[in-house]
């Protein structure tokens, strides 16, 4: 009894630290490359409108990127304390990209420091905008390395077990694990796009504020283009992610489009919800898409759950959250697009107060889409810690105070979220881009 | 060598680089508040948030670098020590997290209060306080495995003057190690009155640190007598750390070179922290867990390998950057430049 409170507890607080880690590190690791691209146009155009940008950009991120780190290491050790049988066997296969993002880390770390130290120490701009580089690789290289470990949770590879004991093991089998390409690849395109996104909103909010200048409207048309660029790019690499379902987690992939029946020419449930166990009801049915977009071919036989134990099912709930993601992508999409295209033909509906809420509500959206799309992974993969070796039941520790550290987290939880919004919203609000480039105007600069 | 030594003489040094580092930081942010508290802030606060500002993520690497990596090479330790230390290590994660946001909402974010300040001066000497703890353990005697299950005893911990020793000997050498450091950087800013203080610090700081040092190897000789005996084997080491001691304090006691001062010091907590790692070997965790048992297969070990000679080939030219660029650059140092 005592130990199903300990996993049942660990699971709770392992979902509330990641789902709060990951609203940071979404940010930290898009926002370093969107700084780039602007101070690198604002240098190529001679523009200070753009470097201002990537200043202001600048100063809110350090604020981002200090939650991200403390509940990162947060993540990082607890991982230990609350799983500390998954870590042991994870520690003997998948340490090495473990131990790589640390190298990432450190990177970006250095850098940084010394990249916000030093606006004004180089004469030539172009040197100071180099030291982003590692910046921007560190933070998308500590997502590509943590991602290669969550990819091998869901495809286990590279070592053998014998009488409970690990041999042979290959740790660059496991790290270049079926889930690494599609997961590696979507979740990186979908933390750039969703740093646009919420860097988008933040322009549309200050032009709805009242605010009617320029260097909005730039930093605006500048974010929407790489998030359009972007969701194009995840919704892609999101339809591989489902052909790698099929193949290697069919389980998964069943649970999420709600397909009972093993059979061929599939047609996909859009929507919908499900009345007493397995009656789906208001759904959409799209023939063959099922098929199509499990193995691109309209007449594919797609693996159902009725070739499934009943205890390694995954929670069907995961059908909402895949909805979520998906709706949300496309929504995004269609935002940037028609922003990109009114701007180009001079149309006034981008001006217009509804379109630019749309814009401002397309950043929470797109973090939902990343909560969802992650608890659709975690949750579609249970009960499997490591799919079909390790039950999360038989990981988690055995320890009986993981409520009170529940109740400690949820309330450091409360108070980082909190101060980094008011910090946030005051950095900006006490210092408005004109006042900014008025001063600036004035040092003669 | 074998690998698993090679693994934790690397480890080893990253936890020495923490403990450096930290020092520094954790007592920077207590003489901070501490000067608040005394209105004595004008004269500090200046060195400590020019030398903070650029290096306080680069900090908490270290630590990380350190947990990640002794999962890597001794996977048995995420068992071993993850199941005890949940409460222990989740209480310094806590205190972390509040310092280390801390510090940037008010240097970046402008949220300045006194009680942040005190939060964060304080809960800079629990961090080294409560982490210490896991150095207690690992000496054993704290730990019952029943049924397969492990269990830290706490009564037998708090009870323990092994425990309470440690404690103490972390915050003395917290902000002593930071006192010495901090007089060097502000004498290299040319700033007298904190240079003044600050040596004033590390003087009051230099005879706790080594008293409770040397307490603690006493203490040993009840608590865990093999070890004990190991140290005295190596009572060269212990020597020669010492000699290093006295001449910090005489150095710094003259007014002289306080940036070789800074150095001897760093060769001596060098020294003492291999000589105790060195006479706590082959255990982990007394007597649960032996480097050879915890080890991981060949195969990650040379990947591990591989990859950290990798990474420290990137590392040591971006730290020498950082370095050059606001610990020996003059003008930042003397404020000249931002
Ligand atoms: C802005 C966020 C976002 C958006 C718009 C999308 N995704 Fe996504 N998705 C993620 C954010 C995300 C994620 C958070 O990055 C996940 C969670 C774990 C992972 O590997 O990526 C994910 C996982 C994920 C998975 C599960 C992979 C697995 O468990 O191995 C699939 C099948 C898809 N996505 C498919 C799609 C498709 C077809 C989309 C079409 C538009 C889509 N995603 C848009
Ligand atoms: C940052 C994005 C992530 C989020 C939001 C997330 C979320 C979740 C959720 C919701 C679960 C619980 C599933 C359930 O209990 O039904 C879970 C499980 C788990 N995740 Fe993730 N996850 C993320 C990434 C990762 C990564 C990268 C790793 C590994 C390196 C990881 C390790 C685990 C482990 C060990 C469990 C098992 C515990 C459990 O089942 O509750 N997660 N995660
Ligand atoms: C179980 C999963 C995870 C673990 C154990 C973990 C671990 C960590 C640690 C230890 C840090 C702090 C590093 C430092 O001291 O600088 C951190 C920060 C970070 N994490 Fe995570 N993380 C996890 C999930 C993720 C995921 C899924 C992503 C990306 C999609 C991610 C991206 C980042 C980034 C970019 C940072 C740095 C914050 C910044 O510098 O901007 N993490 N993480």
């Amino acid at each position: 009894m005592e130990s199903e409170q300990a996993v049942f507890y660990s699971r709770l607080l392992t979902e509330l630290t990641l789902s709060f880690h990951i609203i940071y590190a979404t940010i930290g690791v898009g926002i370093p490359f969107l700084i780039f691209l602007a101070q690198w146009l604002g240098i190529k155009k001679q523009d200070e409108h753009y470097i201002l940008l990537a200043r202001r950009w600048t100063r809110g991120f350090v604020i981002t990127v200090a939650v991200g780190v403390v509940t990162g290491t947060a993540i990082g050790l607890q991982l230990n304390l609350l799983w500390p049988t998954f870590m042991e066997l994870a520690g003997h296969v998948i340490a090495l990209p473990l131990f790589m993002e640390t190298f990432a880390f450190f990177f970006e770390a250095i850098f940084l420091g010394i990249y916000l130290y030093t606006w004004d120490r180089f004469r030539d701009q172009r040197k100071h905008m180099l030291l982003l580089v590692p910046v921007a690789i560190g933070a998308s290289f500590s997502a590509v390395f943590i991602t290669m470990v969550n990819a091998f949770m869901n495809a286990p590879q590279g070592f053998e077990l014998a009488n409970g004991e690990l041999i042979n093991v290959e740790p660059l089998v496991a790290m270049f694990n079926p889930a690494m390409p599609t997961k590696v690849s979507h979740v990186v395109a979908t933390a750039y796009m969703t740093s646009a996104f919420v860097l988008a909103a933040i322009g549309a909010f200050r032009l709805l504020r009242g605010s009617n200048h320029i260097y909005h409207k730039k930093a605006l048309l500048l974010t929407l283009k790489v998030g359009l660029v972007f969701s194009i790019a995840s919704a892609i690499i999101g339809d591989f992610a489902g052909k790698y379902l099929a193949e290697y987690q069919p389980e998964k992939l069943a649970a999420m489009e709600w397909h009972f029946e093993t059979e061929e020419q599939a047609s996909l449930t859009l929507l919908g919800f499900l009345a007493n166990g397995e009656e789906i009801k208001f759904s959409i049915e799209v023939p063959y898409a099922l098929s199509i977009l499990a193995h691109g071919d309209p007449n594919a036989e797609v693996i159902g759950l009725d070739q499934f134990a009943e205890d390694e099912i995954p929670p069907l709930y995961i059908h909402y959250l895949f909805n979520i993601m998906v709706i949300i992508g496309m929504i995004t999409m269609i935002i940037a697009l028609f922003y990109i295209v009114g701007n180009a033909l001079n149309r006034t509906f981008v001006k217009n107060r509804f379109f630019l809420w749309l814009i401002v509500s397309s950043g929470p959206l797109s973090m939902i889409a990343i909560e969802a799309g992650w608890w659709l992974a975690e949750v579609g993969r249970q009960p499997w810690v490591l799919r079909g070796i390790l039950r999360t039941e038989n990981a988690a520790t055995t320890s009986n105070h993981v409520d009170f550290m529940l109740l400690f987290f949820i309330g450091l939880y409360l108070v980082l979220g909190l101060a980094s919004v008011i910090v946030l919203t005051r950095m900006f609000k006490n210092n408005p881009v004109e006042r900014e480039l008025l001063d600036q105007q004035r040092n003669g600069r | 060598m074998s690998y698993e030594i090679i693994g934790i003489v690397v480890l080893w040094l990253f936890l020495f680089g923490y403990i450096i580092v930290a020092s520094i930081d954790f007592g920077a942010g207590f003489f901070h508040a501490y000067s608040v508290l005394t209105n004595k802030h004008h004269i500090i606060s200046k060195i400590v948030q020019r030398y903070l500002s650029p290096v306080w993520e680069v900090t908490n690497v270290f630590l990380v670098f350190f947990f990640v990596g002794i999962v890597g090479f001794f996977p048995s330790t995420a068992y071993y020590y993850g199941t005890v230390l949940l409460v222990p290590a989740s209480l310094s994660l806590i205190l972390l997290a509040i310092r280390g946001s801390y510090y940037a909402f008010t240097t970046y974010g402008k949220l300045r209060s006194k009680f942040w300040t005190y939060l964060y001066g304080f809960s800079g000497l629990f961090i080294p306080a409560s982490l210490s703890i896991v150095l207690t353990i690992s000496e054993g005697g704290f730990v019952e495995e029943d049924n397969n299950e492990l269990s830290l005893q706490y009564a037998t911990l708090f009870a323990s003057p092994l425990t309470w020793s440690i404690v103490i000997l972390s915050l003395t050498s917290v902000l002593y190690i930071s006192a010495v450091f901090l007089t060097w950087y502000a004498n290299k800013a040319k700033d007298q009155p904190a240079t003044d203080l600050l040596r004033k610090y590390a003087l009051i700081w230099a005879g706790p640190a080594i008293i409770t040092a040397t307490g603690i190897i006493i203490e040993l000789r009840t608590h865990n007598p093999v070890h004990f005996q190991r140290m005295l084997d190596l009572w060269w080491m212990f020597a020669i750390s010492g000699i290093l001691f006295i001449t910090t304090v005489y150095l710094i006691w003259q007014k002289r070179s306080y940036g070789l001062a800074f150095f001897l010091l760093t060769g001596q907590f060098f020294i003492a922290f291999y000589a105790y790692g060195i006479s706590h070997y082959p255990y982990l965790l007394y007597p649960y867990l032996t480097i050879d048992e915890g080890f991981t297969s060949e195969g990650m070990a040379i990947a591990l390998i591989i990859a950290f000679i990798a990474g420290f080939c990137l590392l040591i030219p971006s730290l020498w950057l950082l370095l050059r660029l606001f610990l020996f650059n003059k003008d930042y140092v003397e404020g000249k430049i931002k």
